[in-house]
């Protein structure tokens, strides 16, 4: 016999319940404790760069639906902005504020699903389904503003397709009328719960200053006490004529990244609230004609639109060549979009900066001498999407 | 800080391995040659006037009819001041090599895994170079451009029509 320890090497995933997606982590246990991880990626990757150097600029909004699915909007919207920055295209302040009703729900919807995936973690399954109720209401709103739900493909380059129609308007009224109950009660579940307390503080811990050079970004990095926010940092689609909050944490654990989720939705609520009372009169689109479908009756009717309608469908539209690096904060963290154009009708090059990609890494780093149903709780604070991971 | 303050201490401290520099582009982008790539992010990273300290991108780029094809793109981001930066760096294909920068910045692990997945770009010192995304008995750099992305022995799909 000698003397040297034996190490259990345990598969966590790939389809395993609680990775919450298709990833795995291969642990090496010493008992219950962690020793060492090591992540394997990509079951999931399907190419989206290299689709996208093949693709009319607006086929490319498909693709980003599916980076973070749990807020779709922001990356449809973000890819949107990006391909306007190249184009020079200014949008109005109608078409601000209406993305910011949208972006706002869409980091509701992210931030509720990962606050509640961490109470089902943890054992608390009650909270989850309260805020699933709600976060079903928000895809009612996706659906009446672009017709579909979880991929939603919302919004054009240079503005919306359509105006916020007064049914939309209504359920946004409405949800934002209920959700506080539902969040207070949520919040009762869990922020001061024994239970949960002991199960998350000091659990999955990382400092800011190990954070920055990880890459983190959006609530993990202001978890950590970074105050890094893009919103604010580079302000886009007028986000500076609004007043919020940006929550910080201290410690960088699985605590922290909660609270920091539960507080933003809290903010979010206001602004989605300030924006839609503040809504500006005005067109829901730009005159971009190289990119904005005209209306139907006028392809029929008359030759200029049908010219316009045809090419955009084709795809036929050259694009200025340039480079544009834009980024947006995604539901958790700061999601670039770096944008090569040789003057083609598709993209030269198109790199996503995934959020989730790039602080995954720290994840052994983070459950090292942990055991096994802390590294479970980490995980789903880090709000790690499958589908980001691979793009 | 201004931008030609970032460019004058560049050239003070790299000459003429800075080989161009564009103040027109959304964010400042500074061409270098690739054997000087780590010290030039250590400076940008570890001087106190510059303070780049985050990583925000590093990704790779092809492009099949320049002198030297493969580049691979960094992004920073000064915090403090909120400025980004974007330097470049071009390799051949016959030696793609440059430097790694995951001593500097542990972020740059993956991205640099990725880069090499892709593009086969080498980065010497990285500590577990290998694909990320793709199966790792591939034996392509599939994001570079001489690789379709259809089989283009298809004959069932013709759009000769419209030009491609």
């Amino acid at each position: 016999m000698t003397d040297e320890k034996q190490y259990t090497t345990l598969n966590l995933g790939p389809t395993h319940p609680a990775t919450h997606g298709i990833f795995q982590n291969v642990l090496t246990m010493d008992g219950e404790q962690i020793i060492d991880a090591e992540q394997t990626i990509g079951y999931i990757h399907r190419a989206f760069e290299k689709i996208a150097e093949h693709k009319p600029y607006y086929q490319i909004t498909p693709l980003t639906d599916r980076l973070n699915y749990c807020s779709s909007p922001i990356n449809n919207i973000g890819w949107h902005m990006t391909v306007e920055k190249l184009l020079g295209v200014k949008t109005s302040k109608r078409i601000d504020y209406l993305r910011i009703i949208l972006m706002e729900l869409a980091r509701i919807t992210d931030h509720l699903v990962c606050n509640s995936v961490v109470g089902v973690d943890s054992g608390a399954l009650t909270g989850f389904i309260y805020v699933f109720q709600e976060r079903e209401q928000v895809y009612e709103i996706y659906e009446e503003v672009s017709g579909a739900r979880l991929t939603t493909n919302m919004g054009r380059i240079g503005g919306f397709e359509r105006d916020l129609s007064l049914k939309a308007v209504k359920k946004i009224r409405d949800f934002l009328d209920h959700l506080p109950k539902v969040l207070h009660e949520f919040e009762k579940l869990l922020t001061r719960n024994r239970i949960f307390m002991d199960r998350t503080i000091g659990v999955g811990p990382i400092t800011a200053e190990r954070a920055l050079n990880y890459g983190f970004t959006g609530p993990n990095l202001r978890a950590a006490g970074v105050d890094y926010d893009v919103r604010v940092m580079t302000p886009y689609s007028s986000y500076d004529d609004f007043d919020f909050i940006i929550p910080l944490g201290s410690q960088g654990d699985t605590y922290d990244r909660f609270c920091v989720r539960q507080q933003e939705v809290w903010e979010s609520v206001k602004l989605v609230r300030n924006a839609l009372e503040n809504l500006p009169e005005g067109d829901f689109h730009m005159d971009v004609p190289q990119f904005y479908l005209p209306p139907k009756q006028d392809v029929y009717s008359k030759m200029e639109a049908l010219i316009w309608h045809f090419k955009i469908v084709m795809g036929e539209i050259a694009v200025p060549a340039g480079e544009v690096y834009h980024s947006v904060e995604g539901g958790n963290g700061e999601l670039g979009f770096y944008l090569v154009s040789d003057g083609g009708r598709t993209p030269f090059r198109l790199h996503f900066r995934r959020p989730g990609f790039i602080y995954y890494q720290a994840y052994p780093e983070m459950i090292r001498g942990g055991v096994l149903s802390d590294a479970i709780l980490t995980m789903s604070s880090m709000n790690v999407i499958a589908g980001e991971l691979d793009a | 800080m201004e931008n030609a303050l970032i460019i004058d201490k560049l050239y003070k401290a790299f000459g003429r391995d800075i080989l161009k520099m564009d103040t027109d582009s959304d964010i400042l982008t500074v061409m270098v040659s690739h054997p000087v790539i780590h010290e030039v992010i250590r400076f940008l990273k570890e001087n106190e006037e510059m303070n780049f300290t985050f990583l925000t991108d590093l990704c790779g780029i092809h492009h099949p009819d320049r002198g030297l094809p493969l580049g691979v793109v960094y992004h920073l981001h000064n915090l403090t001041e909120n400025i980004r930066i974007r330097i470049k760096t071009f390799v051949t294909v016959a030696d793609p090599t440059v430097l790694t920068i995951t001593n500097l910045f542990s972020a740059a692990n993956w991205m640099e895994r990725e880069t090499y997945d892709f593009y086969g770009i080498i980065f010497q010192g990285h500590p577990n170079l290998k694909r990320i995304l793709n199966v790792e008995y591939m034996d392509f750099f599939p994001m570079r451009k001489e690789y379709p992305l259809e089989d283009p022995t298809r004959e069932d799909k013709d759009d000769r029509f419209f030009g491609r």
